[in-house]
């Protein structure tokens, strides 16, 4: 069995966000780069699941679409114990084009579980792992906060909107993962880095999709008014503040 | 297919989710931001529901505009298979001529939204917050960056989809008597491959997605062992209860709790945050709360600078003042 995850390179997450061009660009300058957090759970798990023998996963790859400048990413990625990569060398616009990018890696490769974290921590999006499955027509399985293979059969346990599920789908398909499928991303150890400078990047030329939409300015959140504060000697007031003043119980 | 002769007629179309054959407030929220939509576009509000709904249910969609429900119930929908829900959805957006498409940005909504963008070719704007800023071209606002900016996002094609963050849009009531039409499916049997095992329905206490009020410790709560005026006060309120990363993390609550840029994102009107200092990874999840209330020892926590009612104090000696003065509100 092997399993392919998909990558994305976001700002740090303690980021102080700036925009230029008259707000219609991020500023990068000073921007530390890192694996999507949803991305880094995904690849863990996937290592977990390959050290355990009783899964057969014989192979963790992983995959990324964006330019040369992302490679770090990448070699971090292949540092925590990913065995080799994919990098789709264009600049996507929209997450249409990433997955429309991605799904040319997985039809040239043989990958039996494709993994993608949840949303990026940059636009937020939620879409790449969905699209990535309906451009190759496969099933998908969406909040996925448990993952195990039993049997050569993937089991899944996933976040509905009231509850849990656990469920089955066959292989390939692709598994749009959140918190809780694995506990802390694994770290890279110094061993690991130096096996990373020798695991091969494949670079893919794609012709690469159309984007479908276009971000054409950014704005900051609105300023939210001054604390009001209480004495917390008389506590009880803060109630009758929300219920008479915010007027929210 | 996606010409425009093809199309019969215009609409906006919804998918009014339902959980157990019932609607909540989001399923209206999405009609009544629907309708605004079709109300910019000229045009008219249809929902698509699938799986078993009563008629006298579907017929409530009507309360918030809902013009047309076409009623999709068959045998293999009864959980979600994110590829035969899609095929659904867009069958009808096809049949209805739908212009724009609006679903739910939840667990659901996100597995499905995707899939038929790339299905109908059509521009997909996900955890929008408000109306389109402008209909030509068809922009809209969402937030990025985990809360810290809006973008404003161009969707470029015909068909464009929307996915509506929760509570970001207030029911309006626009009564009207809609057609309910029972949707002939073609449905492949083999095509759906999600075969659910077991399901466990949250027991107990509210849904965080669906609370009204939610009430959230932190690291500041120093135990498991002091949940319990948290528990208490969150009965008092109807509310739910919430945690920052370290308390999940620590085990001291279940991970389904955490709130933050990596775990739940919410919208309630009220948030308690208590003894959680506000770093941005918190905040992200919970910005877009109406009101929130921090409750920390430590006047220069961040937390403070989000908050519009605060109280600087230790939480062990505040929230028992806090029960009291619910209880008492409560009894008048």
């Amino acid at each position: 069995m092997n399993i392919l995850v998909c990558i994305s390179n976001v700002p740090d997450t303690t980021t102080k966000v700036k925009f230029s061009d008259n707000n219609t660009r991020l500023d990068t300058a000073g921007i530390q780069w890192v694996i999507n957090p949803w991305d880094e759970l995904s690849l863990t798990r996937a290592l977990e699941l390959k050290d355990d023998a009783s899964s057969a996963v014989k192979q963790v790859s992983v995959a990324h679409v964006g330019p040369v400048s992302s490679e770090p990413t990448i070699r971090k990625a292949l540092a925590i114990g990913a065995d080799n990569a994919y990098r789709v060398n264009i600049e996507p616009a929209d997450a249409f084009q990433v997955a429309a990018a991605l799904a040319e890696v997985v039809k040239a490769g043989q990958f039996d579980v494709i993994l993608c974290g949840i949303e990026s921590s940059d636009y937020n999006g939620s879409n790449v792992g969905s699209m990535l499955a309906e451009f190759l027509d496969l099933p998908s399985v969406s909040a996925i906060s448990n993952l195990k293979i039993e049997g050569g059969q993937a089991v899944i346990t996933r976040e509905i909107d009231g509850g849990k599920e656990i469920v089955t789908v066959p292989s390939p398909f692709v598994g749009v993962v959140q918190k809780g499928i694995a506990k802390e991303p694994r770290i890279a150890a110094m061993r690991g880095i130096m096996m990373a400078r020798s695991k091969p990047i494949t670079i893919v030329e794609a012709p690469g999709a159309e984007a479908l939409s276009s971000f054409i300015g950014f704005e900051p959140p609105q300023p939210r008014a001054a604390c009001k504060f209480v004495d917390p000697e008389n506590a009880g007031q803060l109630i009758e503040m929300l219920q008479n003043e915010a007027k929210v119980i | 297919m996606r010409t425009e002769k093809n199309y019969k007629h215009m609409s906006v179309l919804i998918y009014a989710e339902n959980w157990d054959g019932k609607f909540k407030k989001l399923t209206f929220e999405l009609a009544s931001y629907g309708a605004e939509v079709a109300e910019l576009l000229g045009t008219n509000l249809v929902a698509v529901s699938i799986g078993k709904v009563e008629e006298s249910e579907l017929k409530k969609l009507g309360n918030y505009g809902v013009k047309k429900v076409v009623a999709a119930d068959h045998e293999l929908l009864k959980h979600l298979d994110s590829k035969a829900y899609t095929s659904v959805i867009a069958q009808a957006a096809q049949k209805e001529g739908a212009k724009v498409i609006v679903i739910a940005s939840n667990n659901a909504g996100k597995s499905i939204a995707p899939r038929l963008s790339v299905k109908l070719k059509a521009a997909l704007g996900s955890g929008v917050n408000k109306l389109p800023l402008s209909t030509e071209p068809f922009v809209v606002s969402k937030k990025v960056f985990s809360g810290n900016a809006f973008a404003h996002l161009s969707l470029n094609t015909d068909v464009k989809i929307i996915t509506l963050m929760q509570n970001s849009f207030d029911l309006a009531e626009k009564v009207v008597e809609p057609v309910i039409e029972n949707f002939a499916l073609e449905l492949d049997g083999a095509a759906v491959k999600t075969v659910v095992k077991d399901v466990q329905k949250h027991e107990g206490n509210i849904l965080l997605s669906d609370a009204e009020i939610v009430i959230s410790g932190g690291r500041g709560m120093k135990s498991a062992d002091n949940w319990q005026p948290i528990l208490e006060l969150a009965e008092l309120l109807n509310a739910a209860t919430a945690c920052s990363r370290p308390v999940s993390d620590e085990g001291w609550r279940p991970h389904e709790e955490h709130t933050g840029q990596t775990g739940k994102i919410i919208a309630p009107n009220l948030y308690f945050a208590i003894g959680i200092s506000g770093a941005t990874q918190h905040l992200a999840g919970v910005s877009s709360s109406k009101y929130i209330v921090a409750i920390n020892p430590d006047k220069s926590a961040p937390i403070f600078e989000a908050a519009q009612y605060g109280i600087v104090g230790d939480a062990m000696k505040v929230l028992p003042k806090l029960v009291e003065a619910v209880k008492e509100i409560k009894n008048k």
